[in-house]
C-alpha cells in the first residue's frame, strides 16, 4: 500500500513538471445484452469536452460485444475502442470487472480521466476501482472543463438534492480523475460519417475466487419508453389510491402522449408502482421535454429529480374540508402544494375527473 | 462434540450527521458553502443502516454478537451516535474532528473505516452504511471501503439475509430498471437503499439506556489518516431558479397551452 502511494506521488510530481499533455479519457460504454445504454452516450459527450483523445471501453459476453463495438465505432468524439470479452462479463459485477480496470490503469497508463454514466453498475464499480488506485472520485457531474496547462479539471455537481451547485476542481496532484456523469446534463453523442474509431481487443482478467456471485437480475418489462431517456413523462403520486388506480388513471394519459411513466417516492412506498419508476433525489433524475405530475404534492426530494424538465404540468386537487377541525390537521391546501411553484401549467382539479377529460380532449 | 463453528456476527454501522432533509437549504453569501445553522440529524440512509443491523439481531438473536456505530465529525456528532445507540447499537466510536474542519472526503472516510476495522479484535463481518449522504449526494464511501479491503460489496440493498453457517449474505439490490440478487461471501459491505426498512423511533427508555453505552473517542492522528482534502471546492452557488406558478383554469385551457408548446397526442 505504501509502495503504491509513493509510485503515484512520483508520477504526479513528474506530471506537473512535464509540458502540458492533452487529456486521454477512458469512457465506460455500457450495454444490457447488446443494447447500448443511453447514459453512456452522455458520458461520451462529457469525455469529449475534456478536449483530448477518448477511448471507449466495451465489456461483455462473447455474443454481445462485437455488436456493441459496431454500434459505437461511428460515434462522434470516440477516438478508439477497447473491448474485452468473457462469460464473466455477461452479468458483470464490480468484483469481476474491477481487476480488469486496475490492470488497464496500472503501469503508466495513458489515461488521465475515467468517465461513466451514473448507472447503478458504474456507480458501484468506479469508486471501488478509484479507491484501489488511491484516487478520489466525483459523482453526478453536470459540467466539465479541463485546463491542460495546469492539468486540472473543474466540475459542477448538484448537492443537497440539487438545492445548491458545487464547483469542484481536481488538481494535477490527482493523476487519474474518476467521475460519473448526470445523463440529463450532457446530450447523447451522435453517430457521424467521419472516420471510424479503431478497436482493439483487451485480454479479460478472469477472477477465479470472486467473493460475490451474481444470482439473478429481473428487469420490469414494459412497452413504454424508458423513464431515464423519454422525452415525455407522466408521473403519479400518493393521491392515486392503489396500484390498479395508478395504472388505470395514468396509463391512458401516458399512451396518449407517448410518454414514460414515473412515480413519486410516496407512490412507490405505498406499492402503487415499481421502485424503478421513482423520480427524485435518490431515484431517477429526469429532464424531459414534458413532465406531467399527477397527484404529486412536490416534496423537495421529488423536485430534485424533475425540476430541470422543459415544461412542467401539475394536476392536483384541493381537499374539501370535512370538518372545521381539519384545518388544523391539514393546514396546507394542495393548491399551495410545492409542485405548483415549479409548474408552468398548474391545474387545481380532481385528478380523477381531470385526467380522463385530458386524455379524451388530447385525442379529439 | 461441538457443532461446526457458526461465526457470530460483528456488525459495524458508519453513520453521518447531516443537515436534516426537511431544512430549506440556503447558500451562504460568501458562496463557500451552505448555511449550516440549521437542524441536523442522522443521514436518513444511515438510519436505515442502523435499523437493518438491529433487525438482523431481532431475526438472528445471539448470532449477532455486536453492533458498533462509528461516526467521523465535530463534537456535536456525538448526538448521532447516541441516536444509533438508542436504536439498538451496543457501542460506538467517535472520530472527532474540529468544528471548523471541512467534511472528510469519501476516500478519507473509507481509509478511516478500514483502519478501525483492522483494530477490531473480534473482527468485522458486516459493514452496513447508507448508499449516499443527503448533503453531498456523492454515494461512494461504501464502494471505496470495499475496494480498499478487497471485500464483497452489495450496494442499494432492498433486502438482506445472512447465513452464518454458510458465512454468506444474500442481498437483493435496486438497480436501473429492476432488481438484482447477489450472493456475498462474508465479510461484506452493504449500502442501504430507501426501501430496505423503515427505521424505528427510539423509545424514551432506550434513549436513557443509550447514555450509558460506551463511546470510544479517537482522532484522525490516532488512526494515522490525513484528512486534507484532495479536491478543491471553488464555489457553492444557487441553482438557476425555476419560475413556476402558472395556472390554467380547466382542462380545455391545459390542452390548448400544451398544443401551443407543441405537445399533442401521438
Amino acid at each position: 500500500m505504501l509502495r503504491t502511494r509513493s509510485i503515484i506521488s512520483a508520477r504526479a510530481l513528474s506530471r506537473s513538471y512535464a509540458t502540458a499533455t492533452p487529456p486521454h479519457a477512458l469512457v465506460f460504454l455500457e450495454h444490457r445484452q447488446g443494447v447500448l445504454d443511453s447514459g453512456s452516450l452522455s458520458a461520451l459527450t462529457a469525455a469529449e469536452q475534456l478536449g483530448g483523445k477518448v477511448t471507449g471501453l466495451v465489456i461483455g459476453a462473447p455474443e454481445h460485444v462485437q455488436g456493441v463495438v459496431d454500434k459505437v465505432k461511428n460515434l462522434k468524439g470516440l477516438t478508439s475502442i477497447l473491448h474485452s470479452t468473457s462469460p464473466q462479463y455477461s452479468e458483470p459485477i464490480p468484483e469481476t470487472v474491477s481487476p480488469l480496470l486496475e490492470k488497464l490503469l496500472s503501469d503508466s497508463p495513458p489515461f488521465t480521466h475515467i468517465v461513466s454514466a451514473t448507472s447503478s453498475f458504474a456507480k458501484s464499480l468506479l469508486p471501488r476501482v478509484a479507491a484501489k488506485l488511491n484516487s478520489p472520485a466525483i459523482s453526478d457531474v453536470t459540467s466539465v472543463e479541463h485546463d491542460s496547462s495546469s492539468n486540472s479539471t473543474t466540475f459542477t455537481r448538484p448537492i443537497y438534492a440539487g438545492n445548491a451547485i458545487s464547483t469542484v476542481r481536481a488538481p494535477s496532484s490527482i493523476p487519474i480523475k474518476f467521475f460519473t456523469v448526470r445523463g440529463t446534463a450532457f446530450a447523447a453523442a451522435q453517430s457521424h460519417d467521419a472516420s471510424e474509431a479503431q478497436s482493439s481487443p483487451l485480454e479479460p482478467v478472469e477472477v477465479t475466487n470472486s467473493p460475490t456471485d451474481h444470482v439473478n437480475t429481473s428487469l420490469t418489462k414494459s412497452d413504454r419508453p424508458d423513464l431515464g431517456v423519454a422525452g415525455r413523462v407522466v408521473s403519479g403520486g400518493r393521491a392515486l389510491k392503489d396500484a390498479e388506480t395508478f395504472a388505470s388513471t395514468l396509463h391512458p394519459l401516458a399512451d396518449a402522449l407517448g410518454a414514460a411513466v414515473g412515480a413519486s417516492r410516496a407512490a412507490v412506498d405505498a406499492g402503487y408502482a415499481d421502485n424503478s419508476l421513482q423520480v427524485g433525489q435518490t431515484g431517477k433524475v429526469v429532464a424531459p421535454e414534458l413532465y406531467v405530475a399527477i397527484g404529486i404534492s412536490g416534496a423537495i426530494q421529488h423536485l430534485a429529480g424533475m425540476k430541470d424538465s422543459k415544461l412542467i404540468v401539475a394536476v392536483n386537487k384541493v381537499n374539501p374540508l370535512s370538518t372545521p377541525l381539519d384545518i388544523y390537521l391539514r393546514p396546507i391546501k394542495d393548491s399551495d402544494a410545492p409542485i405548483f411553484q415549479v409548474a408552468d401549467l398548474g391545474l387545481v382539479a380532481d385528478l380523477f375527473e381531470a385526467v380522463p377529460e385530458l386524455v379524451q380532449k388530447l385525442k379529439a | 462434540m461441538r457443532p461446526s463453528a457458526i461465526r457470530l456476527l460483528n456488525i459495524l454501522v458508519p453513520v453521518k450527521r447531516a443537515v436534516d432533509y426537511s431544512v430549506k437549504i440556503r447558500v451562504n453569501p460568501q458562496q463557500t458553502g451552505i448555511d449550516l445553522n440549521a437542524k441536523h440529524s442522522m443521514n436518513p440512509f444511515d438510519e436505515i443502516a442502523v435499523e437493518e443491523a438491529v433487525r438482523l439481531r431481532e431475526r438472528m438473536k445471539d448470532a449477532v454478537k455486536s453492533i458498533k456505530a462509528v461516526t467521523i465529525g465535530p463534537p456535536k456528532s456525538i448526538e448521532t451516535l447516541r441516536t444509533a445507540l438508542a436504536m439498538g447499537a451496543d457501542s460506538s466510536i467517535h472520530v472527532e474532528i474540529p468544528e471548523s474542519a471541512p467534511a472528510p472526503e469519501p476516500l478519507a472516510v473509507a481509509k478511516t473505516l478500514q483502519e478501525i476495522i483492522k483494530r477490531q479484535k473480534d473482527g468485522v463481518d458486516v459493514v452496513i452504511l447508507g448508499k449516499q449522504a443527503i448533503d453531498d449526494d456523492l454515494g461512494m464511501t461504501g464502494q471505496m471501503l470495499a475496494g480498499l479491503l478487497g471485500w464483497s460489496q452489495a450496494t442499494f440493498a432492498s433486502k438482506v439475509e445472512i447465513d452464518t453457517v454458510k458465512k454468506e449474505a444474500l442481498v437483493t439490490r435496486e438497480i436501473d430498471g429492476g432488481g438484482q440478487e447477489v450472493r456475498c461471501r462474508l465479510p461484506v459491505i452493504i449500502t442501504t437503499d430507501l426501501r430496505l426498512n423503515e427505521p424505528r423511533y427510539a423509545s424514551l427508555p432506550n434513549i436513557m439506556k443509550a447514555k450509558k453505552k460506551p463511546v470510544e473517542k479517537l482522532t484522525p492522528a490516532d488512526l494515522g489518516i490525513d484528512y486534507t482534502p484532495q479536491l478543491e471546492i471553488l464555489k457553492v452557488s444557487e441553482p438557476p431558479q425555476r419560475v413556476g406558478g402558472g395556472k390554467v383554469a380547466n382542462v380545455d385551457e391545459l390542452v390548448a397551452k400544451l398544443k401551443e408548446a407543441g405537445f399533442t397526442a401521438v
